[in-house]
């Protein structure tokens, strides 16, 4: 297609490092633009004389680019790549333009340059600091229809994405001698110095090419080359080193304990088609052994009235779009500063042929080259003046320039102003490190002070201004941390020569003369949370004192730009307004991130079906052949009930409870936490752990434990199996697996170290089928060798080891259900297998495999207790009804002491008890509430809740427990439960409500 | 994410290794059925929660599975020392200087 040539008229041909070969479109709210290979969105707009990019967020100011990097407060838009690839915020400045990139700009309707929310601007005296605050206090009813809609309406930055995030993000760890964040001259010259002597160096920086100031600074001129050609050189020779990794478009987001840094690269943001193998973004989390940080300086903008009109941007900022992008900010530029940065991007505009009608200086005496040269340039000075205002909306068109101290003003047109208050060190990494910062009162800025972690930062985020000083400073620092490092190689020395840079004077922090204290002015500290100087004030006269409140009225620094360019301002003022000096003041804390970074890099692979494990029992794939119902219980999937014919949940747990109790029923218990304690000791350290005696227990028999902590609460319960005299098989309730084996281990090491005990874990290994029911030991029989089932040989709760299926077993007789039964397990690899058998001859017999629900219906019916739905972490065995657990004749177990505590033996402790519905027909909700007097003034005494409760389709009846005061002295007494549309009428009752003597389990 | 050495691999480990478990040095007593309630409750109840240095028990639980005790500082954050369970309390004021002098070095 031969589209035509799209003219970019702020281009300027001949200037920068683009190529015109490389022509790209992309989109801005729908139009196309023309872009060349290397641009960022923000240098296409400006390339396409496009200032104004978006509304700001609480006036719906107009709003452009002021920057050139990732300090961009204003410039933030929708970048969408296809319909799922929707990304908001999304900083101008650091997004490169592909071929059909898309973007949008955000908080505006129903377009740029007409927008309705603009009304803010005008009843801004409504909108001052803190009016979230103050505006919605009253009326308390508006709250729900009128505020809340409101400001969630206004709320918020940008448009959500609605589709999935389709993109794969990957995550990686590294571990490295020599960690330098920033790729500028200084980082640069340290990695070479690091690498060359031998250590392991990671050096990363945040943008596609390194360089850093160098992308703007054509004046240095270092080892006989330009300063960005060297950069490339010195990138190119470290990357060719098999001992360096270097990373660009890489961001240290955040720096953490023991150097531990994570960043994040950009892999294929930048790309029109990437590859389906790349990842969009990569975490890198380093642990380095030394981190240099060289992460420069940002320059700060001028606190003026209207200072945040389109076209205003930082010199600097502009001077990078001149000699990198080579696009020119405007035609006809003013500059206001109070800093010499700003005649070097004045110079190199005027010598591209823009036309640059004064330097506005706010200093008396700025240097006298500089404003020399501005003169042979051609260029008019006024220095000891300042910008007043500036004039223009959607851009801005003049500058009204008056004298500091006074005087007329003087209206000068233009099309863009650029300025610098000064430059601040980004002691962002270092800070985050937990270093301490030092005020360096003589240049207003604050550096690296106190060290916290091993690192070291070099060049202008130390404060270091002077060129050659930068080199040798990173040189050094390379070297020292190499040797640090690696002690024994014997070190290398580099040279670097460098020349032209210039080490510039001159700060301003805080507002502008003409913004002051007093004067009625738009004048923006934050440009992103629309913070004004005026506001910052208001916070100290509304009795603000701490910095870190003022940040918090006035949301300061609040933004997604965490105030790179408003913090110092806002301190300056806010110090101003106290009537301190800054440093008494403080600054506020660094936190990470540096700057945005997407859940997607963070979340990495764990999502989905990688989320976390999920853990299946042998047999899972029978369960779902047979139809089996999954409910989650922690990471396991468990078999919830098997319906049949289109049954409901009900109808089958009907079904398999009355099944299993007229006939027999299988069930999978595998999940059952399982722990082998084996050694000499053995049955002496259970003894302790569990409140039930354990000496006592004969080989081949079984007992149900009660585990509590010190405190006398239940902890875990399960039956614990005698292998032989010196060896244990123990179980645990499904979720207690883990921290029961914590809490032996704990114990065994710790307090009774001297007992020859060895705990291992074998819930994995065991595979468990529960058999239940009064056809259990036929259904199993023909299957067993090598033991003898019957009652004598076998009875309730005891077990033996044998065959079943040829496989070997651990059969243990014993009952969950009440009915006679059978835990069978086998080593985990045979359990499908044999599940399969049995349950083949358990549908012969008209039986079927049960579910959890079920299960849980089963021992209810008997009142036998779950751990963690009958007890709350507050039960004591005797709470429970299981006082017959504890072993009266012990002179020590876990809980012993706990038990006797005042508390735990006073009368009113809540009990666990059975409760029926009078009406025969109402099944309680679990978790209810129950009271004596059901008529008493709300809010009613409420003496328990209900813990656990099913219809019974043995009993045919509701079945429920209930944990209610003093609940083992009112049997028979009528309580009630208040319910939403009713109350229910029940009496309180054993909590047994099938075979309540325990017949059945005999069989 | 924190390194801790732990004393019996010998090997410094990233955090995700290791879970914390509380104060160290509380002893639990022999005699536990004598206890008085105040006794009980200080042996249970009580803990120092010291700003500084405090002395608190790890265990390598994706590791070795050993408990094992620290003297970590709780403003710093920073791990004094690791040491076998069972070993005394290490000399504080030693261990400061150490690490003074560490700082110093770097």
């Amino acid at each position: 297609m031969n589209a035509p040539v799209l003219i970019q008229p702020n281009r300027i041909a001949g200037k920068g490092r683009l190529s015109v070969a490389d022509p790209m479109r992309f989109t801005f709210d729908g139009k196309t633009l023309p872009a060349l290979k290397g641009d960022t969105v923000a240098s296409a707009l400006i390339a396409n004389d496009i200032h104004l990019v978006g509304r700001s967020f609480k006036y719906h100011r107009p709003r452009g680019i002021v920057s050139a990097g990732p300090e961009e407060p204003n410039a933030l838009l929708g970048i969408q790549r296809d319909v799922a690839r929707h990304t908001p915020n999304i900083r101008a400045t650091v997004q490169e333009v592909y071929d059909g990139l898309e973007a949008t700009s955000q908080n505006r309707w129903p377009s740029l340059k007409y927008d309705i929310g603009e009304i803010n601007d005008v009843v801004s005296p409504l909108l001052s600091a803190g009016f979230y605050y103050k505006t919605f206090m009253w009326p308390r009813k508006a709250w729900d229809k009128v505020y809340e809609p409101f400001i969630r309406n206004a709320a918020g930055l940008g448009k959500a994405p609605v589709h999935k995030d389709p993109d794969r993000y990957s995550s990686q760890h590294e571990h490295c001698d020599v960690l330098i964040l920033g790729g500028g001259v200084a980082g640069l010259s340290a990695a070479l110095a690091a690498a060359k002597n031998g250590a392991r160096v990671i050096i990363c920086d945040e943008q596609p090419t390194f360089g850093g100031a160098l992308h703007f600074d054509t004046d240095i001129v270092i080892d006989g080359m330009d300063g960005f050609s060297w950069a490339q050189q010195a990138m190119a020779k470290l990357a060719a080193m098999d001992n360096v990794r270097v990373l660009t478009r890489t961001t240290a987001f955040g720096y953490y304990a023991q150097n531990y840094v994570g960043l994040i690269e950009r892999v294929s943001e930048h790309l029109s088609a990437p590859s389906a193998d790349l990842p969009r973004e990569r975490l890198w989390e380093v642990r380095a052994k030394k981190v240099i940080i060289a992460t420069g300086s940002i320059e700060r903008h001028m606190v003026f009235a209207n200072n945040d009109r389109p076209g205003i941007l930082l010199a600097s900022s502009a001077r990078t779009y001149l000699n990198h992008y080579g696009v020119a900010v405007g035609k006809n530029v003013g500059v206001y500063t109070a800093n010499d940065s700003a005649y070097a991007a004045a110079f190199d505009l005027k010598e591209a042929g823009i036309n640059i009608p004064a330097i506005v200086d706010i200093r008396e005496h700025p240097n006298a080259e500089l404003v020399a040269k501005a003169k042979a340039l051609g260029i008019r000075v006024l220095t000891g003046h300042g910008v007043m205002a500036a004039g223009g909306k959607l851009r801005v068109s003049s500058m009204s320039v008056a004298p500091v101290n006074g005087g007329a003003r003087e209206v000068i047109p233009i099309d863009s102003i650029i300025m610098s208050g000064g430059w601040t060190p980004s002691v962002h990494m270092f800070s985050q490190s937990r270093g301490k910062v030092a005020y360096d009162a003589a240049k207003s800025r604050f550096v690296p002070g106190v060290y916290a972690q091993d690192c070291v930062s070099v060049g202008s985020c130390n404060g270091t201004d002077d060129l050659s000083a930068i080199i040798d400073e990173a040189i050094k620092a390379g070297e020292e941390a190499a040797t640090y490092v690696r002690p024994n190689t014997s070190q290398v020395s580099i040279s670097i020569e460098a020349n032209g840079g210039n080490a510039w004077e001159g700060t301003l922090i805080g507002a502008a003369p003409g913004a002051e204290a007093g004067k009625v002015v738009k004048a923006f500290v934050d440009f992103q949370n629309d913070v004004t100087a005026k506001d910052i004030r208001l916070a100290v006269q509304e009795g603000f004192q701490s910095i870190e409140h003022v940040k918090r009225f006035t949301t300061n620094g609040m933004a997604t730009d965490q105030g790179k360019l408003s913090n110092m301002h806002g301190l300056a003022i806010a110090a101003e307004a106290l009537g301190k000096e800054l440093p008494e003041v403080g600054l506020t804390t660094f936190r990470a991130p540096y700057t945005p970074i997407t859940f997607g890099a963070l979340v990495s692979h764990s999502k989905g079906a990688l989320f976390e494990p999920t853990r299946k029992t042998p047999m899972h794939e029978s369960e779902v052949a047979i139809g089996a119902v999954f409910e989650d219980v922690g990471n396991w999937k468990r078999a919830w009930y098997y319906p049949k014919g289109g049954e409901d949940m009900h109808a089958a747990v009907n079904r398999e409870c009355k099944t299993t109790r007229t006939n027999v029923g299988m069930f999978d218990a595998s999940t059952l936490g399982k722990i082998e304690v084996v050694g000499p000791d053995a049955a002496e350290f259970l003894n302790l752990i569990y409140t039930n005696p354990f000496l006592k227990l004969g080989v081949g028999k079984l007992r149900y434990g009660i585990m509590c902590r010190e405190d006398g609460f239940i902890y875990d319960d399960g039956v614990v199996a005698r292998i032989a005299e010196d060896r244990f098989h123990v179980t645990t309730t499904t979720g207690g697996a883990p921290r029961v084996l914590n809490m032996m281990e704990d114990y065994l090491q710790t307090e009774f170290p001297h007992m020859k005990v060895w705990l291992t874990s074998t819930s994995e290994q065991w595979a468990v089928i529960a058999v239940q029911g009064p056809k259990s030991r036929d259904i199993i029989a023909p299957f067993v060798d090598g033991i003898d089932l019957s009652a004598e040989a076998l009875p309730h709760m005891s077990m033996a080891e044998g065959t079943i299926c040829g496989v070997p077993t651990r059969l243990m007789r014993m009952s969950f259900t009440g009915e006679m039964g059978f835990e069978i397990n086998v080593p985990a690899d045979y359990g499908r297998a044999v599940w399969d058998t049995l349950y083949e001859a358990v549908e012969a017999a008209d039986g079927c495999a049960y579910g959890t629900e079920s299960m849980h219906v089963l021992r209810a019916e008997k009142g036998y207790i779950i751990v963690g739905q009958d007890t709350d972490g507050t039960v004591t065995p005797h709470d429970a009804g299981l006082d017959w657990a504890v072993g009266k004749k012990k002179t020590d177990f876990v809980g012993i002491r706990g038990l006797k505590r005042p508390d735990l033996v006073a009368s009113g402790r809540r009990q666990l008890v059975g409760l029926k519905s009078i009406d025969g027909r109402s099944v309680l909700e679990e978790g209810a509430q129950i009271v004596e007097d059901p008529n008493q003034p709300v809010p009613m005494k409420m003496i328990g809740w209900v813990s656990s409760s099913y219809w019974s389709e043995n009993a045919q009846k509701p079945i429920a427990m209930a944990l209610i005061e003093d609940g083992f002295n009112l049997m028979g007494k009528k309580l009630y439960v208040p319910m939403a549309n009713e109350v229910i009428e029940v009496e309180v009752c054993k909590a047994v409500f099938v075979d309540e003597e325990g017949g059945r389990l005999h069989g | 994410m924190l390194l801790i050495h732990c004393p019996y691999c010998a090997e410094e480990r990233p955090e995700t290794e290791f879970a914390h478990a509380g104060e160290a040095h509380i002893e639990r007593s022999t005699e536990m059925n004598a206890l008085t309630d105040e006794g009980f409750s200080k042996f249970f109840f009580y803990r120092d929660n010291t700003k500084g240095t405090t002395f608190e028990r790890w265990r390598h639980i994706h590791g070795c599975g050993r408990y094992f005790n620290a003297a970590r500082d709780t403003v710093s954050d920073k791990f004094l020392t690791t040491y076998k369970a069972g070993e005394p309390k290490p000399d504080l004021s030693k261990l400061v200087d150490d690490q003074t002098n560490a700082g110093a070095k770097s």
